[in-house]
């Protein structure tokens, strides 16, 4: 399984993408395959402001209703409007068009406590 | 039947005003019996059912449903009683609500039970309730949490989401249990109820319950036994004694009521007495002339069913607990836990059961994680090739803690022979899935559907 090199991670399999003062945010391949297909998105306003792991969004699948934890705190500014029509783009490109929602950074220094690619992997592979 | 519910009949019966009588007959009324004997019989032959096979469906509890319930229930002074007829004309009636409360509380070591809820996430809804008034009629208005583990079943934090509550998740330990450090760190003073179901739904026992009620009361909060599982413990521990403030009890699993088809199921709730003046009304009560039905307090929350709630199906759990005694009650949590473990050490040699490493209760979760791996089979593949055979699948996909769970539960009511059958079958499966896995993705084929497409019908559902 490829895991992007240019992500950060949490233990929650979530990913965040930085952009300058923003970051992308959304779950990973790993999560993708064990909830199997997503059904429904829900996502926040733009304007909610959020801490470090608080749920943010809630996605459900064929099995289960989850919650997405966001990897950073700050403030939703963008969320993935094409979600709501086609939930099924989460399961087909988890690290691209299936982003959920863009957050403006209020503690850049949280970073530093989320998982490296490399990390990630080592952290999957013990994960069963 | 009455002349009344025969619309044949009764569309002519001049002495009911013009505007409640039907225009026409029902189509049913005038057709031949046996055209619709054939009609039933063949709708009933498309359906997997307790009455035609095994159905071990992890978490539900499908024992068998005695035929005794049935026709006490079907005798016309239960079954054509009016819920707003006197109480004077329904003492029989009355008397077998008054007897269920009784031995409920009995059973579960509560003070006042309610029998109003007409399912398990019902009366998980009624007793959160209850527990906010609670709190509100002591000026404790901060408590607003609910701590659930994460294993919980999913009715538990939306009944914790109804009642206006907010959910906090509690981490499992890796010996499958409430993870006590996790617990105390995420009590406080905003704690209001902890949710747990002891069993707990990977169908081991939290031995760790004593500690747990001492901290959650240490903290102000409540805790709620979510009695999905009570089948495991019945007339061995109570759930009162362990602890709890407040239960639920699923008369549709533990006490042998139908699931489906006679209606709906039935969730009476039990609180300890500080919990007592909360709870909806109004109470049955003794008075000089029989059993009265008496007004709620300013305390209690109202009304949550009309009537008596599903009062047939009280019925059919007040034959089953008659049928039982005391003894048959300690009898059936015994056969329960032996049934599974029994199976579990079967099974143990088929597929792994990732807590499985001890004792179980009432079931246990097996894990089609390695055969996803190296056969590209799921556990839902699985359980479709299970229909096939015409024996009920599984609980699929939950709890969520183990991968392509596989949950068993094969309750007290089935002999050893069926549970044999029941391995022997899942032997073939797996071997199956390594040799034909395409027989499994193909599944079911000797089923009146196939695969239904469950991903385009949550995505697009047709409610219309
Ligand atoms: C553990 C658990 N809790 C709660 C419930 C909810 O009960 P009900 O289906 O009666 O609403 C269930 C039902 O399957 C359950 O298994």
């Amino acid at each position: 399984m490829s895991i992007p090199e240019d992500l950060k991670y949490t233990k929650d399999h979530e990913w965040v993408r930085l952009n300058g003062k923003t970051g992308l945010i959304g779950i990973t391949k790993f999560a993708v395959d064990q909830l199997g297909d997503i059904v429904h998105a829900d996502l926040p306003s733009p304007g909610r402001s959020v801490k470090q792991h608080d749920p943010i969004a809630s996605i459900e699948s064929v099995k289960a209703v989850s919650d997405v934890f966001c990897p950073v705190s700050g403030k939703v500014v963008r969320v993935n409007l094409n979600l709501a029509p086609s939930p099924e783009t989460v399961n087909l490109d988890p690290y691209g068009d299936g982003w959920m929602v863009e957050v403006e950074l209020s503690n850049s220094s949280e970073i530093a406590s989320l998982m490296s690619a490399a990390d990630y992997q080592q952290f999957t592979a013990g994960h069963k | 039947m009455s002349l009344w519910f025969d619309t044949a009949r009764s569309h002519r019966i001049t002495s009911l005003p013009g505007h409640l009588r039907r225009r026409a007959p029902l189509l049913i009324d005038v057709l031949p019996e046996n055209d619709l004997v054939r009609h039933h019989v063949n709708l009933s032959r498309k359906n997997l059912c307790v009455d035609s096979s095994f159905y071990p469906l992890g978490s539900c509890t499908m024992k068998y449903s005695s035929k005794a319930g049935e026709a006490a229930a079907a005798e016309r002074g239960f079954f054509q009683a009016h819920p707003w007829q006197p109480d004077t004309e329904v003492q029989g009636v009355l008397a077998v609500l008054a007897e269920l409360q009784a031995d409920l509380a009995a059973l579960t070591g509560m003070d006042a039970v309610c029998l109003y809820p007409a399912a398990g996430a019902h009366g998980e809804l009624c007793a959160l309730k209850a527990a906010r008034q609670y709190f509100r009629l002591k000026k404790d208005t901060g408590r607003l949490e609910v701590l659930v583990p994460e294993n919980a079943h999913g009715t538990n934090p939306a009944s914790a989401s109804m009642a206006g509550l907010r959910v906090v998740v509690v981490k499992m330990n890796s010996a499958g249990r409430v993870d006590l450090p996790d617990l105390r760190a995420k009590l406080s003073n905003r704690t209001a109820v902890l949710m747990l179901t002891n069993p707990n739904t990977l169908g081991l026992f939290e031995t760790d319950i004593e500690s747990i009620a001492r901290e959650v009361h240490a903290a102000g909060g409540l805790l709620y036994y979510d009695g999905a599982n009570l089948n495991a413990i019945l007339g061995r521990v109570r759930p009162g004694d362990m602890g709890f403030d407040m239960v639920h009890v699923n008369l549709h699993k533990t006490f042998s009521i139908p699931h489906g088809a006679g209606g709906p199921g039935a969730g009476p709730i039990g609180v300890k007495a500080h919990l007592a003046p909360c709870l909806p009304g109004p109470y049955l009560t003794k008075s000089m002339f029989g059993h009265v039905w008496t007004p709620a307090g300013t305390e209690s929350i109202g009304r949550f069913h009309s009537a008596y709630g599903n009062f047939l199906n009280l019925m059919k759990a007040w034959v089953y607990l008659r049928l039982l005694g005391d003894d048959g009650a300690r009898r059936v949590s015994l056969a329960a836990v032996l049934n599974a473990n029994y199976l579990q050490e079967k099974i143990k040699q088929i597929l792994p059961v990732p807590y499985g490493a001890g004792r179980c209760m009432h079931e246990f979760v097996a894990s089609a994680q390695t055969i996803k791996e190296n056969f590209g089979v799921s556990a839902m593949d699985i359980a479709k090739r299970i229909l096939d055979e015409g024996i009920y699948a599984p609980t699929v996909y939950f709890p969520l803690l183990v991968r392509e769970a596989l949950m068993i539960e094969p309750t007290e009511t089935e002999r050893r022979e069926t549970l044999d059958h029941f391995v022997a079958l899942m032997k073939l499966i797996v071997e199956e899935a390594a040799a034909h896995p395409d027989r499994l993705h193909d599944a079911p084929v000797r089923q009146p559907v196939r695969r239904v497409d469950e991903v385009r019908a949550a995505r697009h559902p047709i409610l219309k």
